[in-house]
């Protein structure tokens, strides 16, 4: 029976490092270039403005909805289906005057039911943001994920090695850039529970690494022969099965939220599958190459006394 | 390293332990499985309206004349709960009770567990359903402290004003400093020296500055500051508080967010323009006598009034010649309510007032019987505007007559106005009076509605993800892993469990990103027994015996569990001290699945294939 199982496969893995991270490098380059140039479509969250999501009885055409929405003065307002053909989703951005913008669901939902074939609309949904709550949510959300890539780099380096701290956070900070660069190439709306997710994908994505150079780790002391090289690529091929699988499993559930937990959680799952699938690749090549490339060696894993014994000439 | 025959077999205090755990949890999520029923809840509109038992006979009596069904009444402390079989009959016994009932009873809709006595006697409850769940409002207020403390140094300019002038040391001007607080100009230094003195001893909260030979600057010292600051904030949520007590809403949550902001949560309330009436805007009131010597008109044509009068325009915008000093203000009313003037028959709002302002009212009045006084309502609104990318804020005022009547009597503690248009702008007025004026303008700078129906999908949608989540990682896992895949899964259905008995312990709010961390941890949970599977089947294939496979992939995995877990929690304590509202809900099921997955896939697999294996002759393992 086929049970994809990547057991005693002998991939030399390390041989293939400088066009992974060419390959990487050119991603990350392209993923940051989109951001510089296209930027991200920033959700309600962080821009400010107001979203009503209205629900009709009946199906309805987006035409004569924007038109309705024109003749009351929300010329400014983009207008689309959102999950079913009786779903209109409306973004208005922010206004001048906040006070009236706070009131505003309110008139476009009266737009809304007063206009033909809009009568028994209703509200399932309206969120307006201030304009200064979405600039400390950017300042916050960037001094959480720098918190949390600190935090994690400190763990790291405290239960392993600073060179291997440096390859963990270095596949992370590309996990990172991947998705968010993913969700800036695909102009996908990026709103605060992506930004969760990404935070989670800093998580999720040190667990793989961590497998890994656990191996890397209890190889270098159970095994006295072999290059650093050699090591690695052994490691990476005995956890190969693990890595893969623990990622399935994750990715399974994600998906599954995907496709049944509604709308509101696609962002947010599309978040979690790029960068659990990125999480992955990343964890085999980019933090044992980067180790590699720093030169950690037998020496710099084996216990700590031991290691004294060995730096005495 | 000891025989296969004592490997894998636990203490029978560990299984104890896990036992109680188990117990625990089933007991803790128990009351979620019980679902809600909607409820109407009625509470006293003042401290001094009484919910007792007798209370609750004259309800049972309205509800059976007017032929509501009803399942039952329940009085709990000082609130009476009717829980109705659905939500129609809900709707229509709320509208009749409201209406009998009057206006000293706040009747609002309410969902009500239906938890049973006994549970609820433990003190247990279901989780914390947020608002993206069960529908409603949510505002986040920011109080303007530059407002508040601009308000207090105007506070002292009149004072100090007072004192010097009784004390009668010459001053020529008395005014705020551009920069922030009070500066006294004087004729000469030995009047500043007097003054100084004076404001020592007078005033010794504030700071005395010397920015020029014959001048004087008073600052507030960052203390008071701090003081006042927690004060506006406190009087705020203590207003709003009353304000949503008006509003009828059952589990209202009202509270503090960082140094100037408040959050309001309404759980069931639809109508946000209402809402927001009510809460967003502050207002004062200012009495004032009419101006009578001069022509309002011609004052209005030349715009330019009279020197002791102010010029003021009605809501149909005529002019409104008021003199300039102020008889009172609302800070001095003590209460304000609405119904119709026994007289006119007209509506009316009652208004009663403290000891001092009762005094103040009656010198005022009681010279000018015959003549007029005014109501001035005044609104405090803030705009945020962008100008060159820079976020500019401005508050103004609104300044409107809101009524004018002839004084007929001396008035004191207790008076009325007349002349509103109708009874629910007496009602409205009268709420907004009574909830007190609040001293620092607010402003609404995040909202957001979720109705009932997209609540209700919202849970659903979640709920069903979770379920097929597991479905799917059930199958997968017993199709790789056989016996120990089955394993894996009860000790998912019981990591489960046990963040649901967590978070209805914590009543920590659940949130549609909360499944999502719910089942985000279903999938990490699992991690945990692949890793250890993984592991258990290499020592295998390296010729390990069953017992001692088992027995190394528990032991060498869990160092890798313990890392992959922590990492993820600090990303996740990140998430949860950045996190508002909804995010914080992801984080806060995040880390509780994180730390009950290690005790379920690591411990409680453990003790499962200990139970099923321990101590056995193996010749082969189902992994």
């Amino acid at each position: 029976m086929w049970r994809f199982d990547f057991y005693n496969t002998k991939i030399d893995f390390m041989r293939w490092r400088k066009l992974a991270m060419g390959w990487s490098i050119t991603v990350v380059l392209i993923a940051l270039g989109s951001l510089l140039i296209q930027g991200m479509n920033l959700g309600l969250d962080f821009t400010g403005g107001t979203v009503i999501e209205v629900q009709y009885p009946q199906p309805v055409e987006i035409p004569k909805v924007r038109e309705a929405l024109a003749t009351a003065g929300f010329g400014d307002a983009q207008t689309q289906h959102f999950g079913t053909s009786r779903d209109v989703l409306i973004r208005i951005p922010p206004r001048e005057a906040q006070s009236n913008a706070a009131a505003l669901s309110n008139s476009v939902l009266s737009a809304l039911q007063s206009a033909e074939g809009g009568a028994g609309a209703t509200l399932a949904r309206a969120e307006f943001v201030g304009p200064q709550v979405g600039e400390e949510l950017v300042e916050q959300g960037g001094l959480a994920a720098l918190g949390a890539l600190a935090g994690i780099l400190v763990y790291v380096m405290f239960r392993f090695e600073w060179r291997l701290a440096v390859g963990t956070i270095a596949a992370t900070v590309h996990d990172v850039v991947f998705t968010i660069g993913w969700f800036s190439l695909f102009q996908l709306d990026f709103d605060l529970t992506v930004l969760a997710a990404v935070l989670a994908v800093i998580g999720y994505s040190v667990n793989d690494t961590v497998v890994v150079l656990d191996r890397i780790r209890e190889n270098f002391r159970k095994r006295r022969k072999g290059s650093t090289q050699e090591i690695m690529n052994l490691s990476i091929n005995e956890t190969l099965s693990r890595t893969t699988m623990t990622s399935f499993v994750t990715l399974l559930s994600v998906i599954v939220m995907y496709f049944f937990g509604g709308t509101v959680m696609h962002g947010f799952s599309i978040a979690m599958i790029v960068g659990i699938v990125v999480g992955t690749y990343s964890s085999i090549y980019i933090a044992s190459a980067t180790a590699l490339y720093l030169g950690v060696s037998r020496e710099d894993l084996l216990p700590r006394a031991k290691e004294a014994a060995d730096e005495s000439p | 390293m000891s025989t296969p025959h004592t490997l894998n077999q636990y203490p029978w205090w560990k299984y104890l332990l896990i036992g109680l755990v188990m117990l625990w949890g089933l007991i803790f999520a128990l009351p979620n499985l019980f679902g809600e029923d909607p409820a109407v809840q009625i509470s006293g509109a003042r401290a001094n309206i009484a919910i007792d038992a007798a209370f609750q006979e004259k309800v049972a009596a309205l509800l059976d004349t007017d032929k509501l069904l009803h399942k039952r009444l329940e009085l709990e402390g000082d609130r009476l709960l009717i829980r109705f079989a659905d939500p129609e009959d809900q709707l229509k016994a709320a509208d009749i009770l409201k209406d009998r009932l009057g206006r000293d009873y706040i009747v609002a809709l309410n969902l009500a567990s239906s938890t049973p006595g006994f549970l609820r006697a433990m003190g247990l409850s279901p989780m914390y359903l947020g608002l993206d769940l069960r529908g409603g409002v949510h505002f986040l207020m920011q109080v303007d402290m530059d407002a508040t403390i601009k308000q207090i140094e105007e506070g002292y300019v009149d004072e100090i004003r007072g004192r010097l002038r009784n004390d009668k040391i010459q001053y020529t001007s008395v005014g705020r400093a551009a920069g922030g607080g009070v500066q006294v100009e004087f004729k000469d230094s030995a009047e500043r020296d007097k003054a100084m003195d004076l404001l020592h001893k007078d005033l010794p909260n504030l700071q005395q500055t010397e920015p020029g030979p014959s001048s004087l600057k008073l600052t507030l010292s960052e203390r008071e500051i701090k003081e006042k600051r927690d004060f506006a904030l406190q009087q705020n949520i203590t207003t709003l508080r009353n304000r949503v007590n008006e509003l009828g809403v059952a589990e209202p949550i009202i509270q503090q967010q960082g140094s100037d902001r408040i959050v309001v949560q309404l759980p069931g309330v639809q109508d946000t323009a209402r809402a927001k009436e009510i809460l967003g805007a502050t207002a004062t009131l200012e009495f004032r006598l009419a101006d009578e010597e001069n022509d309002w008109n011609q004052a209005a044509s030349t715009g330019r009034p009279p020197i002791n009068s102010r010029l003021y325009k009605d809501r149909h915008g005529r002019p409104v010649l008021l003199q300039k000093r102020v008889m009172l203000t609302g800070d001095a009313i003590v209460d304000a309510s609405s119904g119709l003037d026994s007289q006119s028959g007209g509506p009316a709002v009652f208004i009663t007032l403290d000891g001092k302002g009762a005094k103040r009212m009656d010198d005022a009045t009681k010279d000018n019987i015959g003549k007029r006084m005014a109501v001035v309502f005044i609104e405090n609104k803030t705009e945020t505007k962008r100008v060159d990318g820079e976020l500019k804020k401005t508050a103004y005022t609104v300044e409107e007559v809101i009524n004018i009547a002839t004084i007929r009597d001396r008035l004191g503690r207790r008076f009325q106005i007349t002349g509103l248009d109708s009874t629910r702008e007496a009602r409205d007025l009268a709420l907004l009076l009574r909830a007190g004026a609040l001293v620092s303008p607010i402003e609404i700078i995040e909202e957001r509605t979720i109705g009932p129906s997209a609540g209700k999908e919202n849970i659903a949608q979640g709920f069903q993800a979770a379920f097929i989540s597991f479905l799917v990682i059930g199958a997968f896992m017993t199709w790789r892993y056989k016996w120990f895949g089955m394993i894996a899964n009860t000790a998912l259905a019981a990591n489960v469990v046990l963040i649901i008995a967590a978070l209805s312990m914590l009543q920590a709010t659940l949130t549609l990103p909360g499944i999502a961390g719910i089942v985000l941890t279903m999938g990490m949970a699992v991690d945990a027994n692949v890793l250890i599977y993984e592991r258990i089947r290499e020592e295998l294939r390296n010729g390990t015996s069953p017992q001692a496979a088992i027995h190394a992939g528990f032991h060498r995995a869990f160092d890798t569990i313990l890392d992959s877990n922590m990492t993820t929690l600090i990303a996740a304590i990140m998430l949860f001290g950045f996190g508002t509202g909804p995010i914080k809900g992801f984080a806060v099921t995040l880390s509780i699945g994180i730390v009950t997955s290690m005790f379920t896939a690591v411990t409680g697999s453990r003790a499962l294939v200990n139970l099923f294996y321990g101590g056995r002759k193996l010749q082969k393992l189902s992994v």
